[in-house]
């Protein structure tokens, strides 16, 4: 059994997170340190503190903005942000359910998106993501009026194209990450 | 004539039409030939890499060796998939053995990537190949008297891929002054808008907005410029709901950097796709277009 560090370590983003000194950088950078429930510095301690379970279920990295100023600023080329995603990947791949964020929800509408037509459609991907909201979203009438608002200024300006755009190659595409996924031993 | 691998993105056909439209429309006036990846897939941007970090790879390097075929740099005009490509990009040069795994999944589909290719943003190809120079001298309408707040956003400064700058970035002030307007003072031209969290998380990230258009209002800015379609989709869609939120009053247009250009060698604005805007950007379209208003005004 791999213990967690070097679980994260071998995950991409995660390869240089033993050269942190724990300088607290990073948190003092980060734009959304008081919506976490870890910001990035404590993440590091707990990683290296082999707290798996607490890490990986925390909504911590789901506030990440990927917006690298910590990765700016780090002097120890630790890349927090690129961490994130590592934790972020990890915790959907486990299956960790996290709770107080829609952002899995929104990244995984997104991704469904890609493996469909091999492109975004933007317009499918937010309903398909409001869908799964939907509980939420009935409490909430007001508030899902006005994301219906917002969505009908982008379609009359054009920016949200009712038709997907379907590459030709999408079945290329999903023979290729079947092909990675089964190279790599997942499914 | 210089000839890029084009690779628009996703937002460029969508959200960011305006984005799209505008690049294709300065190519040729600038000399240079956008062609077009063929049947180019989504980079996978932020989410595919959050919930499959390795996978993302995959999806991007199918466009990495669609691209190395053709021989040319890629050119994106969209921050986030400039950032997503050189990541994957940079990951398989680093690691041959991922680029191995990636080269055996391409394989099914008769692909393969060697790691040749450079990725590159629009910006650094107006700045560096194009030059503020060259614009400067093709300008028709020079945009003298516009004020302008350059807004960077995030990725195309900050993940080091040798562009800019990360805390005072200068690329975009000396594009927006080579088309004749001001770049205004804007302290906060590098700081993030939120990202594709204003989907899941608004009520957190709104007050980042807020932020971004008091900056830019005190500088005395008309509008912004972005070359990045979520920071623009953001601070123009939801300009009124920082309104709502905030009680103020902006009403900043947000352009995409290649728009601005596009006005300043006096490209109609159907073909900038300043239709899509969704604050008006009346002001600037009466002042560089007065012509055009004037003569249609006498002939009808
Ligand atoms: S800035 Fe870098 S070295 Fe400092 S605590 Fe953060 S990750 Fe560690
Ligand atoms: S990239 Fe993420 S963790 Fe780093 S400063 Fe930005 S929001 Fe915080």
């Amino acid at each position: 059994m791999v213990s967690f560090l070097n679980e994260v370590r071998s995950t991409p983003g995660g390869e240089h997170i033993l050269a942190c000194i724990q300088c607290g950088t990073c948190t003092g950078s980060c734009p959304m340190a008081a919506f976490m429930e870890y910001p990035p510095r404590k993440i590091i301690a707990m990683i290296r503190a082999g707290m798996r379970d607490e890490v990986l279920s925390s909504n911590s990295m789901w506030f990440c903005l990927s917006c690298y100023t910590c990765t700016a600023r780090c002097p120890k080329g630790v890349k927090p942000t690129d961490l994130a995603h590592a934790l972020e990947s990890l915790a959907s791949r486990h299956g960790f359910t996290i709770g107080g964020t829609r952002t899995p929800s929104m990244y995984r509408s997104f991704v469904d998106s890609i493996r469909a037509n091999g492109r975004v459609h933007e317009l499918g991907m937010m309903t398909r993501y409001y869908l799964s909201l939907t509980p939420d979203l009935l409490a909430h009438p007001v508030a899902t009026l006005k994301i219906a608002l917002l969505a009908l200024k982008l379609f009359t300006r054009k920016r949200l194209p009712m038709m997907s755009h379907r590459i030709k190659g999408r079945n290329d595409l999903s023979r290729i990450i079947q092909k990675f996924r089964e190279a790599r031993g997942t499914s | 004539m210089k000839y890029y691998s084009y690779f628009p993105g996703c937002s460029a056909e969508s959200t960011g039409l305006g984005l799209g439209l505008s690049t294709k429309a300065i190519a040729k006036p600038l000399g240079f030939e956008l062609v077009e990846i063929e049947d180019w897939n989504c980079c996978g941007s932020t989410p595919y890499g959050s919930l499959d970090e390795e996978e993302a790879i995959v999806v991007a390097a199918r466009n990495l060796a669609l691209a190395e075929k053709m021989g040319f740099d890629l050119v994106t005009p969209c921050s986030s998939c400039y950032v997503t490509l050189s990541r994957a990009n940079g990951h398989l040069r680093e690691h041959p053995r991922m680029l191995a795994r990636v080269n055996e999944a391409l394989a099914v589909a008769g692909l393969s990537y060697r790691g040749s290719l450079r990725v590159r943003l629009l910006v650094d190809v107006l700045v560096n190949d194009i030059t503020p120079e060259v614009i400067a001298a093709r300008l028709k309408k020079p945009l003298r008297g516009v004020r302008v707040a350059p807004y960077y956003g995030c990725q195309m400064v900050r993940p080091r891929y040798g562009l800019d700058d990360t805390e005072q970035p200068q690329t975009l002030d000396r594009l927006v002054a080579s088309t004749g307007a001001e770049a205004v003072d804007f302290p906060l031209k590098a700081r993030c808008c939120g990202g594709s969290l204003t989907l899941s998380e608004e009520d957190s990230v709104l007050h980042l907005m807020h932020k971004l258009l008091r900056s830019a209002a005190a500088g005395g800015a008309q509008c912004l410029v972005t070359p990045c379609p979520l920071c623009q989709t953001n601070l123009d869609a939801y300009q009124y709901r920082v309104n709502a939120r905030f009680k103020t009053d902006f009403k900043i247009p947000v352009l995409f950097i290649s728009q601005l250009i596009g006005m300043a060698l006096d490209i109609d604005a159907r073909s900038l796709g300043m239709f899509t805007n969704i604050v008006p950007p009346r002001e600037l379209l009466d002042y560089v277009y007065r012509d055009y208003f004037t003569t249609n005004r006498v002939k009808t």
